[in-house]
């Protein structure tokens, strides 16, 4: 896997940028093999996930793990059975995701850019309280929340509902401070008085004129929100009862637990293939949108 | 907060008129969240401190006990078995993960690496596959019945130890949660790097400073203030362990207790034992002591920046 994936870089190497010193450093071996050794780190274990997912239940006990089975290439058959299986409920928990996703994710991340444009560039009453409230709340671990918002949800009846999900993912205080330092700098204070004296309402100034330069930000933040929200397992493992409202994360591990149980089916390739699936499906996200991320992400470290 | 010379303020309004206005467009953004985050993270906190306050008893139903619970907290063997398991994950895990995050960053940076693009987005993806997904395709991994360590043994002749049995768990925990995060603490030191003007490092460079020399007194003090913030982040995250141990006890259920982690525990206590007002109590301890040595570390590490 190093050699295939160093050679093409070798080839193309650095391009010959003359401006800087005249004698520019060249690239080190050692130090691309030692990196190699992390890459490796990192992805032995996805290779190891597609290799599997190519399985059938008994290839997977009968081959070794890295390598492919002498068996029929199951992948396509893998694939349909993890969407029907159990009358197709992996549909019904990818649904789920994505609502909870959408509306967590989402709502997060607008709820986080209008604080955040608020906290950077208004002076207001009140301001440093706001700022010590949400610096004291994040020190405490959002898990230790989890709990008693079970407790306090489970009166108020919203347990088993999507909504005991999505509204504490509505909150995402990185997501906040991260739009923070980004709108601080990326708003020219200047732009907003212009906009104020031409006598445009904060909210027009603040769609028309903020939103399109706080663009990589949001999706930065949108991003680490979207993270977070799939990465969720402990919340909807407290807060839903009913196998319909599962995310993924519950279900397959619900999947997985079932070969332990008297009578439960082992399903470990269609564990596997789900996966496999929910892995792509935020992996080809993150691909798609790095630019943005990325570019974000470098802003935001700017302020520290 | 410069006033630009085209747009002078409207009107000659006093101060505090204006900054009551102002006030109010300011909190027509920031007010949306701050509902939200009182119902999903203040309330639950005041609630959590209520609940630690009382006990339901046999007789007399719910009574206020005072800091009963507490007492019992504090006596508890098995609430601190856990906090020293997350403890020593801690001490270990961390430093290793924040470590090897920190010598890509610098490799990254350092302008030598061959295939830089590559190495970042290869290194980074593990921190897009889900806690659960990580921690089932690991826990397969380790597996007996068709897991790589097996098929190691079995075809390589090698005795590798089972990584699930009691005395290796946890660290096999702790490699799942470096396999996840190594990534995205690489990130964090990486944008740091990025912003560091390069103009430093040639000009050290012609003072005869090596490559070393340059990251130990320039860039590693240039991004004090991402190391903290990661150590934090680092920190919080070990405290609340839950979702590795909670999916591997499927497979090793001998060597992950009910008590393993602080979380687990009050997770246990509220959903097995249905003891709503201890658990509450355990989980006000817990954020305590998060909050303290978050804070020490905070401190320590800003203390030395000057």
């Amino acid at each position: 896997m190093t050699t295939t994936t160093v050679e093409p870089t070798v080839a193309k190497g650095r391009p010959p940028v003359t401006l800087s010193s005249k004698k520019r450093r060249k690239g080190s071996i050692t130090l691309t093999v030692l990196t190699s050794l992390m890459a490796l780190y990192a992805l032995v274990p996805l290779a190891w996930l597609l290799i599997n997912s190519t399985k059938t239940q008994d290839g997977l006990f009968s081959s070794f793990g890295l390598w492919f089975d002498d068996g029929p290439f199951a992948l396509f058959s893998n694939i349909a059975d993890t969407f029907t299986y159990d009358d197709g409920i992996f549909t019904r928990w990818l649904g789920n995701t994505l609502l909870y996703v959408v509306a967590g994710a989402g709502g997060a991340t607008f709820l986080a850019v209008l604080a955040g444009y608020g906290l950077a560039k208004f002076d207001f009453v009140g301001k440093k309280a706001v700022f010590a409230i949400v610096i004291g709340a994040v020190a405490v671990p959002p898990t230790a929340l989890a709990v008693p918002t079970f407790l306090m949800f489970s009166k108020m009846g919203l347990t088993n509902t999507p909504w005991a999900v999505i509204i504490p993912s509505l909150i995402s205080p990185f997501g906040l401070y991260l739009m923070w330092t980004f709108a601080a700098q990326a708003i020219p204070t200047e732009m907003l008085e212009a906009a104020r004296v031409d006598g445009a309402s904060e909210f027009r100034t603040f769609f028309r004129l903020s939103v399109p330069l706080l663009a990589p930000g949001i999706v930065t933040t949108l991003l680490f929100t979207m993270v977070a929200t799939m990465n969720n397992y402990f919340l909807p493992l407290i807060m839903l009862k009913d196998p319909d409202w599962y995310p993924l994360t519950v279900g397959l591990n619900a999947w997985n637990a079932q070969a332990a149980t008297a009578g439960g089916e082992a399903v470990f390739n269609l564990v596997i293939t789900g996966s496999l699936v929910t892995i792509v499906l935020l992996l080809g996200a993150f691909l798609l949108l790095q630019r943005y991320w990325q570019s974000g992400l470098a802003a935001g470290a700017v302020k520290e | 907060m410069a006033v630009p010379q085209l747009a002078a303020p409207p009107a000659v309004s006093p101060g505090g008129v204006r900054r009551k206005r102002r006030s109010y467009r300011a909190w027509q953004f920031v007010g949306p969240f701050m509902i939200v985050f009182a119902l999903v993270f203040l309330a639950p906190i005041a609630y959590s401190i209520y609940l630690s306050l009382y006990r339901n008893r046999l007789i007399g139903g719910n009574a206020f006990v005072g800091l009963d619970n507490y007492r019992q907290a504090l006596e508890d063997s098995q609430f601190w078995s856990a906090v020293g398991r997350v403890g020593l994950f801690l001490v270990v895990q961390v430093p290793i993960m924040l470590f090897l995050a920190l010598l890509v960053a610098l490799a990254l940076d350092s302008g030598r690496l061959y295939g830089k693009s590559f190495f970042r987005v290869t290194i980074f993806l593990p921190y897009a596959v889900p806690a659960v997904v990580a921690a089932l395709m690991w826990g397969f991994i380790y597996g007996s019945q068709f897991g790589l360590v097996g098929n190691l043994n079995d075809s390589l002749g090698w005795s590798l130890p089972d990584p699930l049995k009691p005395s290796l768990i946890l660290a096999s925990i702790g490699n799942i949660v470096t396999w996840e995060f190594i990534g995205y603490n690489m990130l964090i030191f990486y944008s740091a790097l990025q912003v560091v003007p390069k103009s430093l490092y040639e000009s050290a460079a012609i003072d005869g400073a090596g490559q070393f020399r340059i990251i130990r007194s320039i860039k590693l003090p240039a991004i004090r203030g991402a190391l903290v913030i990661a150590t934090i982040f680092s920190i919080i995250g070990s405290f609340q362990l839950f979702n590795e141990p909670a999916i591997l006890r499927n497979l090793a259920p001998n060597a992950i207790t009910t008590y393993f982690t602080p979380n687990f525990y009050a997770y246990s206590l509220t959903f097995s034992g249905q003891q709503f007002n201890y658990s509450a109590a355990v989980a006000v301890v817990m954020a305590v002591i998060t909050m303290i040595v978050a804070y020490v570390v905070q401190l320590r590490g800003t203390k030395e920046l000057g």
